[in-house]
């Protein structure tokens, strides 16, 4: 594989850590300088991951060393098909969701905006990190600094309720950060390396009750953010955060962190030879189905938007994880996908609670009767989005859940194919009462019946997202070769697996 | 000049010392900057040993031109060198830092705080760089005896906590005395590298294991490893901020270097291992320390003694990566001894800070500290954030190297220990945090800002109180992403060869 060596990972990583700091210096009374920053970061880093894409494509990565502590042990970037995925999916995303925060936040008029911008900085700069880091090390450095970096914006309402659940999410994100050392320093004792590659490099180097009990540690450590139940518990009491928090961080870069490191235990670390050999596979993808069908039925309980959309995030994350621990092309091919459909639609889901939130302060699914006549094109993006997760064609959920059940049938493993039918169903289950009730009952006495949007700094972008998904789901391989990527990450595993 | 620099470390500061009171009869304004100019000299000359010991490797001293092994050695390898650039650094830092604390604190004693001031730097440098184990004692009572002094001139109860310090730390003193009596009777030495040489051919002498005994109980006294803790908490809480600054982040380590030095130069590694079983005991009383200090860390609602009880903690990392008795544990060791001594100063530095402009060290009183000294609890943050073993800061890289080194031992209750450690700071410091930058503003306290809004006006630390903070926090950030070239440039040469 050609390599290729180039500072622009880290100018990527390093763009929205600079402007963190920027937006700090600048502060409070220059919003709109301060704002600009963010939106020139966002741009800038999107240009620089966007550029790097075809090089990607052709087949090569591109490599950058920061430091070498020893022989074997560096901080490094390496960005690969899979690397580049969620790094574009994340770049492209924070544009939108900064002038979505924009709109969101002086409409409620929040306090520490300052604070707010610099952490969501801070988080995309460690996102991308995580997304191009070479090396478990890399990755684990990136992953504790987004732990940290997240930590202020869960709490960032400093009411009673944030500050519980920012101690709760530490609890659950520190402990896992700790597994997760413990498991790496022991992985770099038994092989010397800690580099990913395609198909696993563990293999062969301790014995199968250590490689088991490895596995299970780093899949703790990850299925934290990963929303993995039991260790979903922090996810739905972090929606106390801002929308735009919730919407990108906890529909997209942190759970999606936690989702990659998963993918890239299982598949690069690990790799699927090793777990056909050790039989562990078909144990995570149970795990993976409980996961999805128990937050499918928690989901219908929920009455609060965001904590129903949080628990259809875990659904969809464990299905990603399902994708890769099924271990075949197609199963593959189908979670990796997800990743970036998920990210899409989920996204735009958020987007909609938050301009319901922002515009009428509802933020229960019992308060929607009939707003869809005062925000139609708010309560349209957000059917398409429902629709497109619950996997109805044309919408890009389609074509991940599409490429999951074939990789069911491939495994051999028909039971995964009803859980991702019951799964489905679910879906429909907990998003068409909202489509139906928005549009087709009665308004209640406090919505206006006449067409009254939210800010349209909010709309727009969740127009586009909308939009977006369904564009991916006719033609997945648009604008940032998404699908494209996916292939050629799945051919490099299993051309070595 | 340069060839000189390892007497005049020591030399410089001991005679200024004995100059502060001439000086201070005169202008007790200029101990201040005296004492700052002053211990400039032994960061300069530290700075310079670590060049000479970089470049040509390890070299001798000879005191008075007296040839070892009678005379008064200072042997200079990489891993004292080390350690000096790390004292006279931050006894710099904790100098300049002490102006206005000591000013508020000890008005009246400024000229007797000063002299001890740099008596106390004298032993420690002293320790650290001799290589007699007798001079070492000497400057073990140089170091304690102005600390017994220095502590007592503190605030209410500090006379009582050093009283106690004085009884325990003597006998701590005694048995590293009677240590060195015992092997001067078997061997007629007390060179180092002397003792070294003679002390195999001796290794199952039942004279060599007692006083190996005391070594081991009076170092681990002077270092406060748990149970020889007790003296601890009191006489670092109670102690002035300038002095506690001082003692909490250098005393333990200086005590872990000691610990080192007898342990793997002067017995060889294969008699601290094999012979006696002293690593398997220290280990296991290191996991009691890291539990100890944590939970009585929590229970404190002073931050001062929070910290102290966070310090008996850390002398217990440092245990473990010696005790692991690896490559790799003793270079986490090494490399904690310089992370934990500058992340200790700054948590003390920004202590000190807080007492002076808010006169509380109270957790739950620090409301809105973020607003009033935002550079100072920033520095706070960053350093907690490190004590969390939150890369890219220093305290993850110590963590790692001391993983590495309990499972290469495979030791796994000693590894859980030290990330439960980090998981107990994590509520420690983030406990902090909450309350200085989140709680809402109670109304009285609106009031007392004296704004109708409840605006919070800045109210910073003076200058040399936020210079020297800023660069131990900076230290913090920049010795993280920097420990690799740390280890490959230093510690991997101070690691004993034999490993």
């Amino acid at each position: 594989m050609d390599v290729i060596y180039s500072s622009r990972p880290l100018w990527a990583v390093l763009v929205s850590m600079i402007a963190a700091f920027l937006i700090l210096a600048t502060g409070e009374k220059n919003r709109n300088i301060r704002e600009s920053w963010t939106i020139m970061a966002a741009l800038a880093k999107f240009l620089i991951v966007l550029s790097m894409v075809p090089v990607i494509l052709q087949g090569k990565v591109i490599e950058y060393t920061i430091v070498t502590f020893y022989p074997g042990l560096l901080l490094q970037f390496r960005i690969d098909a899979f690397g580049m995925l969620f790094g574009v999916i994340a770049s492209s995303l924070w544009i939108l969701t900064s002038f979505y925060s924009i709109g969101y936040v002086r409409g409620l008029n929040e306090h520490a905006q300052t604070r707010y911008f610099f952490a969501f900085a801070m988080c995309l700069s460690s996102t991308i990190g995580i997304a191009f880091s070479a090396n478990l090390l890399t990755f684990l450095v990136f992953y504790e600094i987004l732990t940290i970096a997240t930590y202020p914006l869960v709490i960032h309402s400093e009411s009673k309720e944030g500050i519980m659940a920012g101690r709760k999410y530490l609890a659950y994100t520190l402990t896992a950060g700790c597994v997760l050392l413990f498991a790496i320093a022991a992985i770099y004792y038994m092989t010397g390396t800690l580099d990913f590659k395609a198909g696993g490099f563990i293999a062969g180097s301790g014995s199968s009750a250590v490689l088991i009990m490895l596995f299970a540690m780093l899949i703790m450590g990850f299925g934290v953010k990963a929303g993995l139940m039991p260790m979903h518990e922090w996810l739905p009491s972090a929606m106390v955060a801002p929308t735009p928090v919730s919407a990108l961080l906890h529909a997209v870069a942190v759970v999606k962190a936690g989702v990659f490191g998963c993918l890239r235990v299982i598949l690069y670390v690990f790799g699927p030879g090793l777990l056909h050999d050790l039989g562990i596979w078909l144990i995570m993808a149970y795990i993976a189905s409980f996961t999805i069908i128990v937050a499918g039925f928690l989901a219908l309980g929920q009455d609060h938007l965001k904590r129903r959309l949080a628990f259809s995030t875990i659904n969809n994350l464990a299905m990603i994880i399902l994708g890769a621990a099924l271990l075949t092309k197609s199963s593959m091919t189908g979670g990796i996908i997800h990743m970036a459909n998920h990210a899409f639609m989920k996204i735009t889901l958020f987007f909609c609670a938050g301009a319901l939130h922002v515009k009428v302060h509802k933020d229960y699914v019992s308060q929607l009767d009939g707003i869809g006549r005062q925000m139609p094109l708010t309560m349209g993006a957000f059917a398409i989005a429902a629709i497109g997760l619950s996997g109805i064609p044309p919408m890009s959920g389609f074509i991940s859940k599409w490429f999951l059940c074939l990789g069911a049938l491939e495994a051999n493993q028909i039971i995964f194919l009803f859980v991702l039918m019951t799964s489905a169903m679910l879906d429909v289950a907990f998003f068409f009462p909202i489509i139906y009730n928005s549009f087709f009952k009665k308004p209640l006495d406090d919505v206006t019946p006449h067409f009254d949007e939210a800010p349209m700094f909010m709309v727009i972008p969740l127009v586009i997202t909308a939009l977006l998904s369904i564009v991916f789901g006719i033609v997945p391989d648009a604008f940032f070769r998404f699908f494209s990527l996916t292939s050629l990450a799945v051919q490099n595993i299993m051309g070595v697996g | 000049m340069a060839e000189q620099f390892a007497a005049l470390i020591i030399v410089v500061p001991l005679i200024s010392s004995l100059l502060v009171p001439v000086i201070g009869w005169g202008q007790k304004k200029l101990c201040y900057p005296w004492v700052v100019a002053v211990l400039v000299v032994p960061l300069i000359c530290s700075l310079g040993i670590l060049n000479t010991v970089l470049t040509t490797g390890k070299f001798s001293y000879r005191l008075g031109g007296w040839a070892p092994p009678w005379g008064i050695e200072y042997a200079i390898d990489h891993l004292n060198a080390f350690v000096l650039v790390i004292v006279s650094f931050i006894s710099l830092m904790v100098a300049i830092h002490s102006k206005k604390s000591v000013e508020k604190e000890l008005s009246e004693k400024t000229v007797p705080f000063y002299t001890l001031f740099l008596l106390l730097v004298t032993g420690l440098l002293g320790i650290v760089i001799t290589g007699d184990a007798f001079n070492l004692f000497v400057f073990l009572e140089i170091a304690s005896l102005s600390c017994y002094a220095l502590i007592a001139i503190g605030e209410e109860g500090a006379p009582i906590a050093a009283f106690n310090y004085i009884i325990i730390g003597t006998i701590g003193a005694c048995f590293y005395l009677l240590g060195v009596g015992y092997l001067y009777i078997a061997t007629g030495s007390l060179n180092m590298a002397d003792l070294a040489n003679i002390l195999p051919d001796l290794y199952h002498s039942k004279v060599i294991l007692v006083a190996f005994a005391f070594f081991t109980v009076g170092i681990a006294i002077k270092g406060g490893l748990f149970p020889l803790h007790t003296w601890l908490p009191d006489a670092y809480c109670t102690a002035p901020s300038a002095v506690s600054s001082l003692i909490a982040p250098l005393m333990t380590k200086v005590a872990a270097y000691v610990m080192i030095r007898l342990m793997f130069t002067v017995f060889q590694p294969h008699f601290s291992v094999e012979i006696v079983p002293v690593f398997a005991i220290l280990g296991w009383l290191s996991v009691f320390a890291i539990f100890w200090g944590g939970i009585k860390a929590l229970a404190q609602t002073d931050i001062k003694r929070m910290l102290v009880y966070v310090l008996v903690a850390e002398v217990g990392y440092i245990v473990i990566g010696v005790s692991v008795a690896n490559r790799v544990g003793l270079t986490g060791a090494i490399l904690h001894i310089m992370n934990d001594a500058v992340m200790m100063t700054c948590l003390f530095l920004v202590v000190g800070a807080i007492l002076y402009k808010t006169g509380t060290r109270e957790i739950h009183q620090f409301r809105h500290l973020n607003k009033k000294m935002p550079f100072t609890m920033a520095a706070f943050t960053i350093t907690a954030l490190s004590m969390c073993g939150i890369p890219p800061a220093c305290g993850f890289f110590s963590k790692w190297y001391l993983i590495q080194g309990t499972i290469e031992a495979g030791q796994w209750v000693w590894a859980a220990a030290l990330l439960c450690s980090s998981l107990i700071n994590a509520v420690l410091f983030f406990r902090v945090i909450e309350c200085a930058y989140l709680k809402p503003m109670e109304p009285a306290y609106a009031h007392n800002a004296g704004e109708t809004h409840g605006e919070i006006l800045r109210d910073e630390a003076p200058f040399t109180m936020l210079v020297p903070i800023v660069i131990m926090a900076a230290g913090v950030i920049f010795l993280g992403i920097f420990s690799g070239k740390i280890i490959s440039s230093v510690i991997q040469f101070a690691v004993p060869a034999s490993f």
